[in-house]
């Protein structure tokens, strides 16, 4: 770091503004005081969280925490729900997406997500991948159009697996290749940033091994926030950690630091398995 | 002492079988022994045991001892009857029965008098013979049964058995119902065919029976094109209107409307099923009929008042609660993953809903159309009344057609002879339309089954 601001004294300039929210990188999304209720129940106390760009960040903690209900605020995905209501401010790239003038449709062409199980539309993989950017109108000829899905299942890393059967439905994969089509439907709408609520949670270890293998490299290109129950697998692909407790967010750091010396107490208990 | 009196003397003494086998039971058991079920099963047991075979013999008698009475009697009479036609016998011994049950028959006979007091004597003794046995299998079951109550007797697990056996008799009751009517109308149907080739039926163009009760074959012409036509169009134009209204009407219901609005919204669209179809049939008849008219007339093609159109239109407005209704849960079926997945990659929700709900729920929405379709082609009252009854093959939805169902209430009204081909073709009606709607019905379920294990 320090090497480079000697080098490049404009970049110094830049880093020195960010320095106050993180060291490296720039704040993707950003909440303050978000705050979640379905009906009169309170599911989020009040969170305030930076998201920083090109980071994979890994919510973790009991069931019921809050961490999915969290995740999904980030793309107003709860706003399916009924009856559930979000307070407080979430920004992305500083823009307010709770903001009534804000299109929500484009907002998750943005934000996308990824979920627990496995959804594949019941269309063919080609139609799977192509639903998106033709919903968007991102290609307009079909070469584009093919372009876009042979380009998406390569970074999911399906290509080799599906490219002589891209007619066949969806459905007909496994279930580690139907979670992986559902990245590469959200990879195929070229998100900035991709949210994953436990995206393993319903597969196997080598399917698990893929995807994690698959995180690490979209991190180069997206900001990658994902939800997980498996205490290894965010030490494994999450550049930072945070840890949810009974609708609060009790600390948020860098993995190797949450893991190692945690600075409260109930993080110390969660992570060494005292509870959850 | 009439079969009422009888069935309820026998739940009575049933209810002190039951007291008999739980007192028993209880007194049974002794040293530390445990009984294997709790009291009552022994109870129950006793109870069935002491009345079951009693009311079967009852039913027995109620299903055979007229006939047996009747054979009895008709025995016994004069020579000459036995000359009589089926039909001459059947009055004869209704005569006879209602001099026995001291009703008044002008100008009886001698021989007709003694059947009739024979059978007076019959019936008397009867009663007493069913009396008696059952008296006699009511307390031999009752004795037996009690007697067989040890700690050991596993009676929970027989009454377990009878449960079961009632279960499959009632299951029972309903298809032999279906397979009954199906195979009489098989059996009329042919006799029909005795009388008009199957091709003809089948094939013909021209529909004119003709009055006549004589049973003459050659008269009449007996095609069913013309009516299966009237039927297929009335039909179609039906689904026309029921299956975009139903339709969209399931998408807002299952989508789009609140809760609040959803739980008065849906019984209330129910309620369009329940309303009778004679309703609906004068409904198109005084309103409908003579809108369609005065609306043909402004834009200046000819509309006739009763039209397949009319009759069309008010049958598809009854039968959009089936496609509503089905449509609905088959769409609610639709797992929410899916339309997450559409609306997190950015679809709005009508384009989720069209790109993803419908054709996923597609197959079980098919169903429901097939369902809606054999209630349309089943459906007589609307028809009756607003179709015009004009069994004459024509393309023009503006004149007045016939239907199948139309025509069976024809051939069924006013004289009948079943012994004409007038009568007859009525059955071969019915069973052409039960063959459809039965169709119709085997591929819908199909269709739905498939959808269901799809999710599962």
């Amino acid at each position: 770091m320090t090497t480079a601001t000697v080098t490049v004294p404009t970049a110094m300039h830049k880093s020195e503004q960010r320095s106050d929210s993180h060291q490296q990188g720039q704040v993707k999304m950003s909440t303050r005081g978000v705050k979640v209720f379905y009906g009169d129940s309170q599911a989020l106390h009040g969170i305030d969280l930076d998201i920083v760009e090109n980071e994979v960040i890994a919510f973790i903690g009991p069931s019921g925490c809050g961490k999915s209900t969290f995740l999904r605020c980030l793309n107003r995905m709860n706003d399916t729900i009924p009856g559930c209501r979000v307070e407080g401010d979430v920004t992305l790239d500083g823009n307010d997406i709770y903001a009534p003038s804000l299109d929500v449709v484009l907002l998750r062409a943005q934000v996308g997500i990824v979920f627990q199980k496995p959804n594949p539309f019941p269309k063919s993989i080609y139609e799977n991948i192509a639903y998106g950017p033709r919903l968007h109108g991102l290609a307009s000829r079909r070469a584009e159009l093919d372009e876009v899905v042979e380009r998406s299942l390569r970074r999911a890393g399906l290509w080799d697996e599906v490219k002589d059967r891209l007619d066949q439905p969806g459905t007909s994969l496994s279930g580690g290749q139907q979670q992986r089509l559902c990245i590469a439907r959200t990879i195929a709408i070229s998100p900035e940033v991709i949210l994953m609520d436990e995206p393993c949670s319903a597969l196997d270890p080598i399917a698990t091994a893929k995807i994690e293998q698959l995180i690490d490299e979209l991190s180069a290109s997206y900001t990658i926030a994902m939800v997980t129950h498996n205490m290894q697998q965010a030490a494994r692909v999450a550049h930072k950690t945070a840890f949810f407790h009974m609708g609060d967010m009790v600390e948020v750091g860098d993995t190797d630091k949450i893991f190692t010396n945690p600075e409260d107490q109930r993080t110390h208990d969660y992570i060494t398995g005292r509870f959850g | 002492m009439n079969n009422l009196a009888l069935i309820v003397t026998v739940l009575i003494v049933m209810a002190v079988a039951y007291q008999l086998g739980l007192t028993r039971s209880k007194s049974v058991v002794g040293g530390g022994q445990r009984l294997h079920s709790r009291p009552g099963y022994y109870g129950i047991l006793v109870a069935l045991w002491c009345g079951v075979p009693t009311l079967l013999l009852l039913a027995l008698w109620g299903i055979f001892g007229n006939d047996i009475i009747q054979f009895l009697v008709s025995q016994q009479l004069p020579p000459e009857t036995a000359a009589f036609s089926e039909r001459e016998m059947l009055l004869q011994m209704r005569r006879i029965a209602a001099l026995a049950s001291g009703q008044n028959v002008s100008d009886p006979q001698q021989y007709e008098l003694s059947a009739a007091a024979q059978q007076a004597r019959l019936e008397s003794l009867g009663h007493l013979v069913l009396l008696a046995s059952m008296s006699v299998l009511a307390v031999l079951g009752l004795v037996l049964s009690r007697r067989k109550i040890t700690p050991d007797m596993r009676a929970r697990n027989h009454v377990e058995r009878v449960i079961m056996v009632a279960l499959a008799l009632s299951s029972g009751v309903a298809i032999l119902t279906t397979v009954g009517i199906v195979l009489s109308m098989i059996g009329e149907a042919m006799n029909f065919f005795r009388f008009i080739s199957p091709a003809d039926f089948f094939f013909g163009t021209t529909w004119n029976p003709r009055f006549s009760t004589s049973g003459d074959a050659g008269q009449g012409e007996f095609g069913l094109l013309p009516l299966l036509w009237g039927t297929l169009m009335v039909s179609s134009i039906a689904l026309l209107v029921a299956i975009p209204l139903g339709l969209m009407t399931a998408i807002y219901m299952s989508e789009y409307a609140p809760p609040s609005l959803r739980n008065v919204a849906k019984p209330v669209i129910e309620v369009l099923a329940g309303i009778p179809t004679i309703v609906y049939g004068f409904f198109a008849l005084i309103v409908i009929g003579p809108f369609l008219s005065g609306l043909g007339d402004l834009v200046g093609i000819s509309i006739r008042t009763t039209s397949a159109l009319t009759a069309g239109l008010v049958m598809g407005i009854m039968i959009i609660p089936f496609v509503s209704s089905l449509s609905d849960d088959i769409i609610t079926q639709v797992p929410k993953a899916l339309r997450d997945g559409a609306l997190g990659l950015g679809a709005t929700k009508s384009e989720t809903i069209r790109q993803v709900v419908l054709p996923a729920a597609l197959p079980g929405i098919v169903g429901a159309f097939l369902l809606a379709a054999s209630r349309a082609i089943g459906e007589t009252m609307i028809v009756v009344l607003a179709a015009g009854n004009n069994p004459v093959l024509h393309a023009n939805p503006f004149e007045a057609v016939s239907t199948i169902t139309v025509t069976i209430v024809n051939q069924l009204t006013g004289d009948m002879d079943f012994a004409s081909p007038q009568s007859l073709v009525a059955f071969a009606l019915g069973l052409t339309l039960f063959v459809i709607t039965l169709g119709l019905n085997v591929i819908a379920l199909v269709i739905v089954r498939r959808y269901r294990q799809q999710y599962e």
